[in-house]
């Protein structure tokens, strides 16, 4: 018989590490989803969501289970996800100069007629990455899920623990940051 | 070029191309043995961390008490005093036992 995920808890608490394999194996998809939005080279992406494990193994005495563990394992993968891209900021140099030949041509297309860019193409992909990049940690948190993941302000400041006005003054400058950002590639690009 | 029209456009891009939840191959696996591996380190880093913490209060109570002997005002009864009541002390028992015999 199948056990709850309540009973694995009880049990991972008790001491048997075996019972967070079936937890682990239930929500690494979502980790890893989550942590791919904040790092791109996948030995980035597999140290983030194995921290994110760690942690909720050795914090589990610290869900009550009043809320879905998966809510109070979110809150840990977007932290630890925040922590990387504080530790990592000084990595990431990365310029509009060194546009792939798909990005630049799906600008081309933008500037020449921006109905005809496919946001479905990899390139837009790959240009928002870049902009991203360019963020500060704070401001691409946010902008992340505020504007990416659609949530609200309310779910941001559960799962950052920032309160709802930081959220919004941060999501505020995150947007001006991002404009920003987009000026820096119009003009190197086209001037 | 519009700044706005091409914020939406690439937010657009990103929220219609959501990154991948692939997990590698006996990820969860690799996870258990790690922590089965942490939590036998834990438990000698937990005993060297409590030994550590125990290592202040022991020298605070080894000095507390050699200041209180070294200035403690001196005692009425005197050394010859202590040494006898201590040995009746320490004997009382095989003076017992001797007696029951």
């Amino acid at each position: 018989m199948e056990r709850t995920e309540a009973e694995l808890i009880a049990a991972v608490l008790k001491g048997d590490a075996a019972s967070f394999e079936p937890l682990v194996e239930q929500y690494s998809p979502r980790v890893f989803a989550t942590a791919r939005r904040y790092a791109r080279r996948e030995s980035e992406v597999e140290d983030i969501v194995q921290e994110v494990w760690l942690k909720a193994f050795n914090k589990l005495s610290s869900f009550r289970g009043d809320a879905p563990f998966e809510h109070w394992l979110m809150r840990l993968a977007v932290r630890t996800c925040y922590d990387f891209l504080r530790g990592h900021q000084r990595n990431r140099e990365t310029t509009f100069s060194e546009l792939s030949e798909p990005e630049t041509d799906w600008l081309d297309r933008f500037v020449a007629q921006p109905e005809s860019a496919d946001e479905h193409a990899d390139a837009a992909r790959q240009l928002i990455e870049r902009a991203l990049e360019q963020m500060s940690p704070a401001a691409r948190l946010v902008i992340t899920l505020l504007e990416i993941e659609d949530r609200s302000v309310k779910e941001i400041s559960e799962l950052t623990g920032w309160s709802g006005t930081l959220v919004k003054v941060r999501a505020f400058r995150a947007r001006a940051e991002m404009r920003k950002i987009l000026a820096r590639l119009a003009r190197d690009k086209y001037l | 070029m519009n700044l706005d029209q091409l914020q939406q456009k690439l937010m657009a891009a990103a929220r219609v191309q959501p990154p991948s939840d692939r997990v590698p191959y006996a990820f969860e696996k690799r996870i258990v043995a790690r922590l089965r591996v942490g939590a036998t380190a834990d438990l000698g880093a937990f005993w060297a961390r409590a030994l550590w913490r125990a290592a202040a209060p022991c020298v605070a109570i080894s000095l507390a008490l050699g200041a209180w002997t070294a200035f403690a005002p001196a005692s009425s009864v005197s050394d010859e005093d202590i040494a006898q009541v201590f040995e009746q002390t320490m004997l009382a028992t095989v003076d017992h036992s001797e007696e029951t015999w």
